[in-house]
């Protein structure tokens, strides 16, 4: 039997034909973790949907409570919606820089990130503070349970944000651009761009629709 | 200092959950006193509990599943004796308080730790082994996930001893769930042990979707996978899919019961309603979730021991794809009886309909496979023929259900209990059972008893239709579920047969214990030396049995649809093995203990949690914290196995492979 032959019902290797899927075996690491990565930013996106679905079955069910439209401040929600916005644009100066491997930078652009998150968060919380000395809290009606959790949900997600972007900048910092540090810096990046989506759709359901005249 | 948690919580004036808590803290005791003594710690520290080999996690994995069933099936065991003896003037011995956490804990126990590992712990041993690579996409975080999903099964077993367990069902349905109506600790314990094992869940779907789409052997593209990688794809993508709203539908009840809020409580605006519409769009992609992988399994079984390539390859692709989807088309048939109108119980129940039919699909599958070939009836093969019978007769009960009218009948009767048990045993039980005898001796180098293996499917398939079968009757007789005493003596005949069943499986439980013993004792006459026992076709079996922790030397080059067969017959054409191939040193992931400390915390905390012991919680999370950056900064990820090992291990792989080449070719 020729090589040629041998070759062709695999008994030599590398020669497995390409079946046009660009199927070469396993994918590098700058592929796998950023996929595995985004497929956590889905099923993140998935239980969002269940808060909103929820939101929306119990916008009216106010229990004689306030109604949306007494509660919400257009223009304190685009200060917030701003601060975010741009801490997203913020973000992507980051990962440029760090592509650059510029230190400075990087942390610079980082840190200005997590102050834009905080501020979002700060207004954040006190809108809610405010709801609830005016005894609009979560326990006053199935309405105000579903926006808390939902709108709360998401500022979680902000404050797990801040924390990992300061255990990021803490391990830049003392350990330099890593291509592991690289790829995670990445995930950050994906995780923080997710929560403005989850923002814009949070903004339109819940502050734009509920202040309509 | 210790929130809700006294001595009252000890059931010191129960003697059944003492007795059996005491028994369980003994056996655990002598079992550490046993590693103690044998100087076993460092071997399991090292070796398992601290490994991030998919092989090694995947055995974990069974290992409890195989407890939980146990314990499951003791609760089984416990309600049949019941209502069997609480008919008429009887009440038993079992009080109602007592009744419904054990039905409680049976549901649970055998969904989220006894089949859902058993599903998970074959995935995680068979498929990076079927794709022709040596790990998982995540090795680190399938390590976490598994220990994650102990910490939950821990948690459930601890509510034996400490405390109670939920009376609500095995899906704690609002209102009676709620603060009002369940004010202990006992569905504090069913939120917090599945919200921990959920997080471990997800991140094992995440990590399966990853491998399966990223990490295969060259050449392996999707229509060339085996069967049970695209039904173990579509699992995992019905999991990241549905356990999120599981989590946040946890999460809202949570929410109600520590804080007040009003999602689903009476009072308030809440609606009850709504929890069942999420639980439910978890709940049905759930089942999927389970049996498409026993599929998978039926599959892989169908194609060996026929000797045929599996038939109809692509149409089984569609037919599981098509179930992953129209299972998120259905929830709603859980509750026809909500009361939301003729037009959406019609879509609904069309919708169940409908996806009965790509499972029709791959009956005939299995049935064409079959067909024509030499089937070789072993174990495994008893579970898919058993199977077949009794899934279709499962099947046919549950399109019944997915007509409205007929189901606000038997809604909640035992006609729907027999109906359910019917598809998960004769489906899902008999799935892994086919699987764990199927794989047993490539994860362990020597197979089961195939005479006990028999005794024990006929144990199963028998009891069974014994157990079950009076059900279905005694449902259109007006029998509801969950009966804690039966009022009606006409109905003893059949609580007896379904007694007799129940025992009947009891001894087939019992035997898988002593089938693993005797075949331990006796694995020098039934050693797997080539790695191919049963003359397979997929790429698990190209390697020795068990497999190096690399699992392949060189990642094979996939020919043709069935990889391995297809090397295997031209190896046997040509009489002479595969060139030998350059062989380098291999990059492995690092053991860590990173898993079994972060379980440890959430258990922590979950515990804190469920007795509203505070400061403990937040020192739970700072803890886990903790650990988080500790693993973060580390340095050393992977180490190299060296060239002379790679290529000693290969060498002596294909002195025996030679040997069997020539065995092969004598025997034709």
């Amino acid at each position: 039997m020729t090589s040629s032959e041998a070759a062709a019902v695999g008994l030599t290797h590398g020669g497995s034909e390409d079946t046009g899927l660009g199927n070469r075996g396993p994918q590098s690491k700058s592929i796998v973790v950023p996929y595995g990565f985004w497929l956590f930013v889905l099923s993140d996106m998935v239980l969002f949907s269940a808060l909103f679905a929820s939101y929306a079955a119990l916008v009216h069910a106010t229990d004689g409570g306030p109604v949306t439209g007494q509660l919400f401040d257009r223009t304190k929600v685009a200060v917030e919606t701003v601060s975010l916005l741009l801490s997203s644009f913020v973000c992507g100066l980051a990962i440029i820089a760090a592509k650059r491997k510029n230190l400075f930078w990087t942390e610079f652009w980082l840190v200005v990130t997590g102050l834009l998150g905080l501020v979002f968060l700060v207004i954040e919380l006190r809108e809610f503070a405010g709801m609830i000395a005016i005894g609009a809290g979560p326990q006053r009606s199935a309405f105000l349970s579903a926006f808390f959790t939902l709108v709360g949900c998401h500022g979680a997600h902000v404050t797990a944000g801040l924390l990992w972007i300061g255990t990021m900048a803490a391990q830049i910092w003392t350990k330099g651009f890593q291509p592991h540090i690289g790829r995670r810096l990445l995930c950050l990046s994906v995780f923080w761009h997710a929560l403005d989506i989850i923002w814009v759709a949070i903004f339109t359901i819940v502050y734009l629709i509920g202040t309509l005249p | 200092m210790f929130g809700r948690l006294t001595w009252d919580a000890i059931p010191f004036n129960q003697p059944i959950p003492l007795i059996t808590s005491l028994v369980v803290l003994c056996a655990i005791g002598a079992v550490g006193a046993w590693i103690t003594a044998k100087k076993y710690w460092p071997y399991l520290w090292n070796e398992w509990i601290t490994s991030t080999d998919h092989k090694r996690i995947g055995i974990m994995y069974i290992v409890l599943a195989l407890v939980m069933l146990v314990r499951g099936f003791a609760d089984a065991l416990m309600m049949r004796a019941q209502q069997t003896v609480a008919v008429g003037a009887s009440q038993g011995y079992l009080p109602p308080e007592h009744y419904d956490q054990i039905f409680s804990a049976h549901g649970t126990i055998m969904i989220f730790f006894m089949a859902m590992p058993f599903i998970i712990g074959l995935t995680n041993f068979v498929v990076p082994l079927q794709l022709g690579v040596r790990d998982v996409a995540f090795p680190t975080m399938n390590n976490v996930s598994f220990w994650l999903t102990a910490s939950g099964a821990l948690l459930v077993n601890v509510s034996l001893f400490v405390g109670e367990f939920a009376r609500t069902g095995w899906l704690a349905f609002p209102p009676l769930s709620e603060k009002a109506f369940s004010p202990g600790v006992g569905v504090d314990y069913y939120l917090v042990a599945l919200q921990i094992a959920g997080v471990g869940t997800l991140l094992t779907g995440i990590n399966f979707v990853t491998t399966i789409l990223k990490i295969r052997a060259p050449g392996m593209s999707y229509m060339r996978m085996p069967i049970f990688c695209w039904t173990a794809l579509a699992s995992n993508l019905l999991i990241i899919a549905a356990f999120p709203v599981l989590t946040a539908t946890f999460a809202m009840l949570m929410l109600d019961r520590y804080l007040g809020f009003h999602f689903f409580t009476n009072d308030g605006g809440g609606n009850s309603m709504l929890y069942m519409n999420l639980i439910w769009v978890w709940g049905h992609p759930e089942v999927y979730i389970l049996i498409l992988p026993a599929f998978g399994i039926y599959s892989e079984v169908a194609a060996t021991f026929s000797g045929k390539p599996l038939f109809g390859y692509r149409s089984m692709v569609f037919a599981t794809l098509a179930i992953c989807v129209i299972s998120f088309m259905v929830w709603l048939h859980h509750f026809f009886t909500m009361g939301a109108g003729a037009d959406v119980n019609a879509v609904f129940g069309i919708a169940s309909m409908i996806i009965a039919v790509p499972t029709g699909v791959k009956i005939f599958n299995w049935l064409f496979t079959m067909y024509g070939g030499r089937v070789r009836f072993t174990t495994p093969m008893y579970y898919l023929v058993g199977f077949m019978i009794t899934f279709v007769i499962g099947g046919l009960t549950g399109v019944l259900l997915a007509i409205p009218p007929v189901d606000f009948i038997v809604h909640n009767s035992l006609f729907l209990v027999a109906h359910f048990h019917n598809v998960i045993i004769g489906g899902v039980v008999f799935g892994v059972m086919a699987g764990y005898t199927y794989w047993f001796p490539k994860a362990f180098g020597f197979t089961l008893d195939e005479r006990l293996g028999k005794i024990i499917f006929w144990c199963w398939f028998i009891g069974f239709y014994l157990a079950w079968f009076p059900a279905y009757a005694l449902g259109f007789m007006g029998g509801t579920r969950r009966l804690q005493h039966i009022a009606d003596p006409s109905w003893q005949p059949y609580l007896d047969v379904e007694m007799v069943g129940t025992v009947i499986i009891l001894a087939g439980i019992v035997l898988t214990i002593v089938q693993l013993l005797y075949s331990i004792k006796t694995r020098e006459q039934r050693r797997d030396i080539t790695g191919d026992p049963w003359d397979g076709r997929t790429l698990e079996w190209l390697t020795l049995s068990p497999p190096p922790h690399y699992n392949f030397a060189v990642l094979p080059d996939v020919h043709g649809e069935e990889a391995y067969w297809t090397r295997k017959q031209t190896a046997i054409k040509l009489d002479r093995l595969i060139d030998e191939p350059n062989y380098q040193p291999i990059e492995m992931p690092l053991n860590t203990p990173v898993g079994v400390i972060c379980a440890f915390f959430a258990s922590v905390c979950g515990f804190a949690v469920i007795w509203y012991i505070w400061w403990l919680a937040i020192l739970g999370l700072i803890g886990a914290f903790a650990v988080f950056v500790w693993y973060a900064w580390r340095d050393e990820h992977e180490h190299v196995i060296p060239i002379e090992e790679v290529r000693k291990n290969a060498r002596e792989r294909r002195r025996i492979r030679q040997e069997h080449l020539q065995n092969l070719s004598q025997s034709i």
